[in-house]
């Protein structure tokens, strides 16, 4: 994952409101992950199109941060969801 | 008041082409003519939804015995949950998989009893099974399902291991598991068949290894220890009825696949009662609820929270009372029993013979 990286959620993996807890979640193979508000900011972002420098530009934009510090961040996050295969990426 | 079910695992159907000897199904199969309706799981399904269920696992037998399985994962994903279809493959044929696919079917796990025909038609018991299963793979990656092996792995194909690996990144395969066989149900009865021996387990540990880091971000690598040669026992189901239920052909709903194996708990159906009422209420479902139930070495114990005092059922198995520490656990007084057991199977004799499990 680089900030030239296009992340995406592969098939099979999606998110989802769980409406008995009142919580976000993202679903993939036998694993559900409660999304706090970054992680839920950062899916919401993954069109197929934006690489993670637009990504992050735009969350920098939205909560008034320096794009720096959440492009580290959406990288982190991003990486660790791709190690587990729930984010595909592709060369930008 | 018990947290809500993660997951549930529906057994279709008892009824499979193969015959595994180490099926987790129970001794006693249930016959095709108990077997709920359409209608009754569909409204189990809805069930399931509302108690906070998110994940279904659509299982066997094989689930593919059934005629209803297109209607049925359409109920699933109506019902809003995500769908995971455990499945040998045989009986899905390309029309079939193109019908889940267009009802939505989330992901499928695909098992395999080996990697070479001669092996998988001899630990499943069907010949031209292999063939099959290959042929099905083939079009699970066509149409592009998010695909999870599941390698069952012991004595007789635990050598295997690195060709398993290579055999998940050539279907497509987005994860594997590597089950070691655990030692309920079917493979009970095969233990000294199937247990691997001290230095099968070594080496796998260190292929395992050694694959996570070659495979990282291709594939990810599930494996379950064979659990005689641990320290601590697994958490089974991530403490009873605590995030997860199963329910059976007939309806039964237990809070593991091989819960009716301990005497004198009593299991609701689905068809009488509804499913949050059996979760919360079931005196079953409280049995092994908590800490309350713990032996005082497990109350005590700082891995307490970690294991749950480990497998009710293992428990029983080997030592004859649910209420026991798991015996895998190194301070159980029951670990002894469990080592010699070991050692007077694993002896360098050729293995006795396989069970198949058969209706």
């Amino acid at each position: 994952m680089t900030p030239a990286s296009i992340p995406a959620l592969p098939r099979g993996v999606r998110t989802h409101f769980d409406r008995v807890r009142g919580l976000p979640v993202l679903l993939g193979p036998e694993r559900v992950l409660m999304l706090d508000q970054i992680g839920r900011a950062v899916l919401a972002e993954l069109d197929g199109v934006s690489n993670v420098r637009a990504i992050s530009e735009r969350l920098a934009d939205k909560y008034e941060a320096p794009v720096a510090e959440i492009e580290g961040d959406v990288l982190e996050y991003l990486q660790d969801l791709a190690e587990k295969r729930l984010v595909d990426a592709r060369d930008g | 008041m018990a947290d809500l079910p993660l997951a549930m695992l529906a057994e279709l159907t008892h009824r499979c082409p193969l015959a595994c000897p180490y099926c987790s199904n129970p001794l006693e199969l249930s016959a095709k003519e108990a077997e709920l309706s359409t209608e009754d799981w569909v409204r189990i399904f809805g069930q399931a939804a509302d108690l906070g269920v998110l994940q279904l696992h659509l299982s066997g037998g094989e689930p593919a015995s059934r005629r209803d399985l297109l209607d049925l994962v359409i109920a699933a994903r109506e019902a809003g949950l995500y769908t995971n279809l455990i499945t040998s493959g045989i009986g899905l044929t390309p029309k079939r998989l193109e019908a889940l696919d267009e009802a939505g079917l989330d992901h499928i796990q695909l098992s395999v009893q080996g990697v070479t025909a001669r092996m998988a038609d001899h630990i499943g018991g069907y010949k031209g099974g292999f063939d099959r299963k290959m042929h099905v793979a083939d079009h699970i990656a066509r149409i592009g399902f998010p695909l999870t092996l599941n390698a069952v792995m012991h004595r007789q194909n635990l050598e295997d291991l690195p060709a398993t690996l290579e055999m998940a990144v050539r279907l497509g395969a987005r994860r594997i598991e590597v089950a070691c066989v655990q030692f309920q149900g079917w493979a009970l009865r095969n233990r000294s068949a199937l247990q691997p021996t001290r230095d099968q387990v070594d080496q796998a540990k260190e292929v395992i290894r050694d694959a996570i880091s070659t495979y990282r971000g291709q594939l990810v690598i599930d494996f379950v220890p064979p659990d005689y040669y641990s320290d601590f026992p697994k958490a089974c189901m991530g403490g009873w009825g605590s995030t997860g239920l199963n329910v059976t052909p007939d309806g039964t709903v237990l809070p593991c696949h091989a819960a009716e194996t301990i005497p004198g708990l009593v299991f609701e159906n689905a068809k009488d009662k509804p499913l949050a009422e059996v979760w919360h209420d079931s005196p079953s479902f409280n049995a092994f609820r908590g800490t309350d139930w713990m032996p005082e070495l497990c109350r005590t114990c700082d891995r307490r929270d970690v294991d749950f005092g480990g497998c009710r059922c293992q428990a029983m198995a080997i030592l004859g009372d649910a209420t026991a520490t798991d015996p895998v656990c190194r301070k159980s007084p029951g670990r002894p029993l469990l080592d010699g057991l070991l050692a007077e199977e694993t002896l360098p004799e050729v293995a006795p013979d396989l069970v198949y499990r058969r209706i």
